[in-house]
């Protein structure tokens, strides 16, 4: 009886699943047979590129890899100069920043460089002070509603942890920062809804090609880098501030990457005396007469 | 019950035995785990996952614990503190990656359990209690770790929270108020993620529970075996420890090396980059996805886009409940004899013919988007789950012809058995 209900509920759940199948084929198959793919294509579909790596890669890629602490020195600048009059840095305090090899010093003469809400102590007004290293960096806007009435109504995400919120983050906020271009007439051509709207900016590295942030790093020089640092062409301010966003969204990444190392030795070592162990105990049992 | 020639516990020193005579602790895990459990002489390497599983879940929960300590169940505040235990707290980037992969690994260690349970026939007479509690263990893993997702309050927390409680506004008539009595409100908010917190923290207690009736359970006819064929005598077998023990060791120590690697060096490939972005009710993701280990339930929910006198998607949701529910009754839909798929040729071809591929499918399709050939892919690949449970494993189990079994346990291992009788193999084990 128990096996007949079966039978019955298994013709059933497969039967149904088939019927949709069977009305699904036909549209399907007319897709194909339009486009040469199931999907009808979309501008997405054909102009959106994958993040690519810069040239020379990252130090920080890779079981071993470190971040290089002049580049992210450098790309705490390129934000700091470039970013943060949009975009917020919440979670990133900056007492962190001794981590890009800052000195408890000049960690506080850093943080004294930012404007941070506070209040008055004799009135109880708000007010602003000087940051302090215990501070997180401020949000350039009061609230959502004033970023968004400042900027067409898109809010500037927070970059905190921008690389690990896309994916192959790193090399996608290379790729964005680098990736401006004229939209290609071929895609309007083909595409004419896809056509970029007024306050966008094409760019195939964003999901849907097109994004309100106009490019933000558009000239060689546009900061100014110390003596001694690499030239500050687009490519590498963009290169430097992937950098410093990867370390704050993984600012563990090198502590996790060595004590990584450490747990691998031991492991591999403790699995092959348990090898040896469990090897020598069963030695003991009797096998198969023709071994 | 044990077997005849079980070790009985002998306190070693006065302090276990004045223990032992009062509460019988030691004795208890002496015949469960230790060397007064006796265990078939030829598992394989299949066998080592129960204890991986449990190994699993007691990390899950000590991880879970301290990280516990340093969150906050508030959606005003929930991924600040995350961000919090990610940052600031003294390892508490290792406590969260090996918490969120610590999930990934109970769920494979325990679909391997299970797999190697359908191969083997595991589920067979007298094992039933054994596999029905292993079902209701896997259920409640995957209430805890859906529940434990929405945690973080990321996009897809949100979203995920949404899409699975909305499968129950599928139910005519009572659906949408009873998606309201679970979220506490229309959308996930403060009421949903106190609740998911304080049922994820209770509810590995309750699979910790049902764990020790698994394996209480498990040592009344005592550990199955690759080929199937009961344990008749003593030399079939030999004590836990320090035989399984030391293989159990071996295996940890090899998952644990794959577990770092994952969590020391790739702790976010198992997640998806969106559940960085704080929950925002306003901007949907374009792809929603549950976790990797649910994906082939989130295939078969989602194969069902036809309206068939019910609409498709309670189809759906009947269809995904009913893909696991249908394990309870694998002990009655498979009638064969045998138990072990090495003495089985037909089943064995639609094991791993049928079967596997089709398993293969469902886990890349329920990640992949809603669009085609991937709808018509699952349409498929769910009709051949369902009609392997039920149709095909009825059917296979009473017309196959099972290839001949050793005599015992000792046969296998060793060649021959004294103790057969020429001319005679075992009648299959009942």
């Amino acid at each position: 009886m128990i096996r007949l209900i079966a039978i019955l509920t298994g013709l059933g759940f497969a039967g149904v699943a088939l019927l949709a199948l069977l009305f699904g084929i036909g549209p399907a198959f007319s897709t194909l047979a339009e486009h040469g793919r199931f999907v009808a294509p979309t501008a997405e579909h054909e102009f959106h590129k994958k993040a690519h790596a810069p040239a020379a890669g990252f130090s920080f890629s890779g079981p071993f890899g470190r971040y290089d602490e002049a580049q992210l020195q450098r790309g705490y600048q390129v934000y700091k100069e470039v970013c943060a009059s949009c975009h917020s840095l919440k979670y990133v305090a900056f007492r962190d920043l001794q981590a890009l090899g800052y000195t408890e010093g000049q960690v506080k003469a850093l943080a004294a460089e930012w404007t941070v809400p506070g209040i008055d102590p004799d009135t109880g007004e708000t007010t602003t002070r000087k940051g302090l290293p215990t501070d997180k960096f401020p949000s350039p806007y009061a609230n959502k509603i004033a970023a968004a009435a400042a900027n067409n109504n898109a809010i500037p995400p927070d970059l905190s942890l921008m690389t690990k919120a896309r994916k192959d983050g790193s090399n996608y906020v290379y790729s964005l920062l680098t990736g401006y271009q004229a939209q290609p007439a071929e895609l309007v051509e083909k595409f004419p809804a896809s056509k970029t709207g007024p306050g966008l900016h094409y760019n195939p590295y964003f999901a849907n090609l097109n994004l309100a942030m106009a490019p933000p790093i558009t000239t060689d020089g546009q900061v100014t880098y110390a003596d001694g640092a690499p030239e500050p062409t687009i490519d590498q301010m963009a290169q430097d501030v992937a950098a410093f966003l990867t370390w704050t969204a993984e600012p563990k990444m090198e502590h996790r990457k060595q004590t990584g190392v450490a747990v691998l030795i031991f492991l591999l070592f403790a699995t092959v005396l348990a090898y040896l162990s469990k090897q020598q105990i069963w030695s003991g049992l009797k096998r198969r007469e023709d071994d | 019950m044990s077997f005849p020639w079980a070790k009985q516990y002998e306190p070693t020193n006065g302090v276990m035995q004045w223990l032992d005579e009062r509460l019988p602790l030691p004795r208890l895990v002496y015949n469960a785990v230790g060397a007064g459990y006796p265990v078939p002489r030829n598992l394989s390497y299949m066998w080592n996952f129960g204890v991986l599983a449990g190994f699993f879940l007691v990390l899950q929960i000590v991880t879970g614990v301290v990280l516990a300590m340093h969150y906050a169940a508030d959606a005003s505040v929930a991924f600040g503190k995350v961000e919090h235990i990610m940052r600031d707290v003294n390892w508490g980037w290792a406590m969260r990656y090996a918490h969120a992969n610590g999930a990934s690994f109970f769920f494979i260690v325990v679909y391997l359990h299970i797999f190697r349970g359908f191969f083997y026939s595991s589920y067979k007479a007298p094992r039933e209690m054994i596999w029905l509690l292993g079902v209701v263990i896997f259920l409640l893993m995957m209430a805890t770790a859906f529940m434990g997702y929405v945690l973080p309050w990321g996009q897809m927390s949100f979203w995920g929270a949404q899409v699975i409680t909305g499968l129950f506004e599928a139910i005519p008539l009572v659906g949408a108020p009873i998606k309201t009595w679970l979220l506490g409100g229309f959308a996930p908010d403060d009421a949903a993620l106190n609740r998911f917190f304080s049922l994820h923290y209770l509810l590995p207690f309750v699979i910790a529970g049902v764990v020790i009736l698994h394996i209480w359970a498990l040592h009344i006819p005592g550990s199955s075996n690759p080929t199937g064929v009961e344990v008749k005598q003593e030399s079939d077998t030999v004590p836990f420890h320090p035989y399984y023990t030391a293989k159990d060791g071996f295996g940890l120590g090899v998952v644990l090396i794959v577990f770092s690697l994952m969590v020391f060096f790739s702790p976010n490939t198992l997640g998806h980059p969106d559940n960085y972005i704080e929950a925002n009710p306003l901007s949907t993701p374009a792809l929603i996805v549950p976790e990797w280990y649910f994906y082939p339930f989130y295939a078969i929910l989602r194969a069902f886009t036809f309206d068939f006198i019910l609409p498709a998607k309670l189809w759906g949701v009947l269809a995904m409940f009913a893909a696991i529910l249908v394990w309870f009754f694998l002990p009655w839909l498979d009638r064969s004899p045998v138990r072990s798929g090495h003495y089985r040729p037909l089943f064995r071809k639609f094991f791993w013919f049928g079967l596997i591929p089709c398993m293969a499918a469902l886990f890349y399709l329920g990640g992949a988007h809603a669009e085609e050939p991937y709808i018509m892919l699952s349409q498929i690949a769910t009709a051949y789950y369902f009609l392997h449970f039920l149709v095909i494993l009825p059917i296979i189990s009473s017309i196959e012809q099972p290839e001949p079994l050793p005599f015992s346990i000792t046969e296998a291992v060793l060649g021959s058995d004294p103790n057969a009788k020429l001319g005679t193999t075992a009648a299959p084990a009942a």
